[in-house]
């Protein structure tokens, strides 16, 4: 009970904290400690650590059902542990008194399903955040919906409601509607899933420039092994049993791991084997 | 069997324990109110307008049907008159709450559970804990509101259309013939204004309660398409017998 309780909660006390610092993102550092979570039986994230450096760039790929995106819904707080830590910014976010100071740091997440809110425009999912928080004034809120819709090649779709739109562009407006927050550590669940080539390609380059631009920290979980690698400081590849290896991408690309080798070197989706 | 009735009382007892836990945290959130009027006046005018004519077409022929019934009865003993303080009364106290508020349950408060569970079903509702907004604030609290706002005058209005509608029978039909003075005059002197705050009383709290399990199931749906059908019924049946059951408190306490 109090369980579903805590998790309605989620966010209360913060909820009437004013917004400092919207303009900066200063990138935060995120240490995961022996993290394990199962559904009922099913053992799902097996001791996993990780640390993952301010400012830093970290893709996790791995199989279909390893629990990637679980993993970042712990990091989101949507779901706890069974046993573990995880430590933001070198706060532990699951410790029992956290909620009750301002966390000094923001952080959100693209979802896998994209997961807008329906009932919304897209300008509205995209301001949401802004105008729920009074971040700032209205016609300045509605530039940064501009800007930020701009930024994912969607400028002037503000008045679209989300049913109008196709799978891909419901993608790029989560991202968008991240992005608005001037997170310190965002993060994407298979942000290309749906996205055309083109498309990801420019997403790749809005990822880097944000990068430069704001030092912000971002975790990618991706099957697209050619964005993942090309983006990423490193990478780290998961699979039922666990972590299998950290490393950057070229560390990555001559692994003599089998498990790692079979994973990136496929014929349709991987990068390409050397034969 | 034992062991499924425990486990039926406990699931009940931990039900009871949540709704009243979430109840006492969206009351919380009353205070943040003005941050969301709009989102309440919209949910006022979406309940409100759009119950407005069923509840109107089931309160006149309720009090049609009652007028009919009782007044032919009544003719039998030639104390036809009485008939505007017994169509008033029941209207006022009884039938315009308890009936409008079923009503307002199958219509308004499956469309919050059916609206809250997609959104818990499709991540909307992590999305928002991810924005750092609360779910409580931003769904339970605006439709509470607007159902403790719009439910009661909903009720005053089929109260009234109700009274109309037996005046009306009373008048045309030729057995019971009672002009309108005088079911007018006999409605007054039997209706008191403690009997007319009494029923506002309880709709407002049969509204309370409809938006109330609306959003506590609509937060507890799980599983799918499949998930947000059982939660719709499920809001529905719930909402039916707790305005029942507190129907029968409030009479009692209210006597
Ligand atoms: N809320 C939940 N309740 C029960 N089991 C869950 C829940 N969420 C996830 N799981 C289980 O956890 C496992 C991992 O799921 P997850 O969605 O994290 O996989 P994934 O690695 O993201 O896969 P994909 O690459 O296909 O997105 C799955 O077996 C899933 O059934
Ligand atoms: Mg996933």
């Amino acid at each position: 009970m109090s369980g579903f309780f805590k998790k309605l909660m989620h966010g209360f006390s913060q909820d009437s904290d004013p917004v400092t610092n919207y303009e900066g993102s200063k990138g935060v550092g995120l240490r995961i400690e022996n993290l394990n979570k199962s559904f009922e039986d099913n053992h799902v994230l097996r001791d996993i650590s990780l640390d993952i450096q301010a400012g830093e760039t970290f893709s996790i790929i791995g199989p279909s059902g390893t629990g990637k995106s679980v993993l970042l819904k712990h990091i989101v707080k949507l779901i706890t542990p069974d046993s573990g830590k995880i430590y933001i910014d070198g706060q532990d976010i699951f410790a029992e008194d956290v909620d009750k100071k301002p966390k000094g740091y923001r952080y959100s997440m693209v979802f896998q399903t994209s997961a807008l809110f329906n009932s919304l425009s897209v300008g509205e999912n995209v301001g949401l955040w802004l105008r729920e928080k009074r971040v700032c004034p209205e016609n300045r809120i509605r530039r940064i919906i501009r800007e930020k819709l701009r930024l994912v090649g969607l400028e002037g779709k503000e008045e679209l409601m989300i049913s109008e739109l196709s799978g891909g562009m419901k993608k790029r407006v989560a991202i968008a509607r991240s992005l608005a927050m001037n997170p310190d550590l965002i993060l994407y669940d298979e942000p290309t899933a749906e996205l055309d080539p083109v498309t990801s390609d420019e997403l790749a380059r809005v990822i880097m420039d944000l990068k430069k631009e704001l030092q912000l920290t971002t975790i990618i979980v991706s099957h697209d092994l050619n964005f993942a690698l090309y983006l990423s400081d490193r990478v780290a590849m998961i699979d039922p049993e666990g972590i299998v290896e950290v490393g950057t991408p070229d560390q990555i690309k001559a692994s003599e791991n089998p498990v790692v080798r079979k994973f990136i070197y496929t014929t349709t989706k991987g990068i390409k084997g050397e034969d | 069997m034992i062991e499924a009735l425990g486990r039926n009382i406990l699931n009940l007892t931990q039900t009871a324990g949540e709704m009243v836990k979430l109840f006492g945290q969206t009351v919380l959130y009353f205070k943040e109110a003005p941050r969301n009027l709009p989102s309440i006046f919209r949910q006022t005018a979406e309940i409100g307008i759009g119950t407005l004519p069923v509840a109107s077409v089931l309160a006149l022929f309720v009090g049609m049907v009652l007028a009919l019934q009782t007044g032919s009865e009544l003719a039998l003993y030639g104390s036809q008159e009485a008939i505007g303080a017994i169509v008033g009364l029941s209207m006022v106290k009884e039938l315009g709450p308890v009936m409008t508020c079923l009503l307002v349950a199958g219509r308004v408060g499956s469309s919050m559970a059916a609206e809250v569970g997609a959104m818990q079903v499709y991540e909307e509702i992590d999305a928002l804990k991810t924005l750092e907004i609360s779910p409580i604030r931003y769904l339970a609290m605006p439709r509470l509101l607007a159902c403790l706002f719009a439910v009661p005058a909903l009720v005053i209005f089929s109260m009234l259309i109700g009274i109309a509608g037996g005046a009306f029978i009373s008048d045309i039909n030729p057995v019971i013939n009672v002009p309108y003075n005088v079911y007018y005059e006999n409605m007054i002197r039997a209706i008191g204004y403690l009997d007319i705050v009494k029923g506002i009383i309880k709709a407002t709290v049969f509204g309370g309660i409809v938006a109330h399990v609306g959003c506590y199931v609509g937060f507890k749906t799980r599983g799918g398409a499949r998930g947000i059908g059982q939660s719709t019924t499920r809001a529905v049946v719930m909402s039916f017998l707790m305005i029942l059951v507190a129907d029968y408190f409030l009479s009692r306490l209210m006597m």
